[in-house]
């Protein structure tokens, strides 16, 4: 199993700063493929979000997403896998976080990336709160999220 | 009895008005516990008038209502997460 670099931080991120250390890491351990995904601070459709906080459960975070990337490397054979997610206060446009995978081949390092993702939204303990000019309102978890697991339970 | 911390999130925990608290129970799951919850004032009742939109994990793992709180010290309500 490769290096699983789990990150929980108030602070700000660089994605490309990131991402040129987690290459050389798995160019290091053999790797011939990184996939990464990074996701922003979107803002509405029409504009008008003030910022977004996120809030979660410090403890139970890091154990689920150690849980979840230990899950990915027990299903492919990968290299280093990193996750990172932010808390607090963010502005739009800004990283929330980022996952990152690697292999020997892209279609391991693909999936896992996808796996990884479905599981973090719906079973890492993070919740998402926007404010607007109307006031705060909490992010409602979506059905095909939740059925989004249901692809990786088969077979 | 069983003395349990009890710790809310998001909307729970500002329904509830507070992110954690200790609690003597004689509840052997947590749907019993949110049962005796609920009985002691209008914020709890109304935090936990749907079950569904409602999650629940015991010392940090998620679970199901109907599980056994035998030699649990932290149960956390929570609604369905929202991360990535």
């Amino acid at each position: 199993m490769g290096d699983l670099q789990i990150r929980v931080q108030e602070a700000a991120f660089d994605p490309g700063a990131l991402l040129s250390d987690f290459d050389q890491l798995a160019a290091r351990s053999g790797a011939g493929a990184v996939v990464t995904f990074t996701g922003l601070v979107r803002d509405l459709p029409g504009g008008g979000l003030h910022a977004m906080e996120i809030e979660h459960y410090p403890g139970m975070t890091e154990k689920a997403l150690t849980a979840i990337a230990e899950e990915a490397a027990g299903r492919w054979d990968l290299g280093p896998v990193l996750i990172l997610h932010r808390y607090g206060l963010m502005r739009p446009e800004e990283p929330i976080m980022m996952v990152a995978t690697a292999s020997a081949h892209r279609a391991a390092a693909f999936a896992a990336a996808d796996f990884l993702m479905d599981y973090l939204k719906s079973r890492a303990p993070f919740w998402k709160k926007e404010t607007t000019e109307a006031g705060d309102s909490w992010v409602a978890a979506k059905a095909e999220d939740e059925a989004a697991l249901d692809r990786w339970r088969q077979g | 009895m069983q003395s349990l911390q009890i710790v809310y999130f998001a909307w729970l925990r500002e329904r509830i008005g507070l992110p954690r608290e200790t609690w003597e129970t004689k509840a052997e799951t947590p749907a019993e516990l949110v049962a005796e919850l609920a009985a002691r004032e209008d914020r709890y009742a109304l935090a936990f008038a749907d079950l569904s939109a409602v999650r629940v994990a015991l010392d940090q793992e998620l679970a199901e209502f109907d599980a056994s709180l035998a030699g649990v010290r932290e149960v956390a309500f929570f609604p369905p997460m929202t991360g990535g």
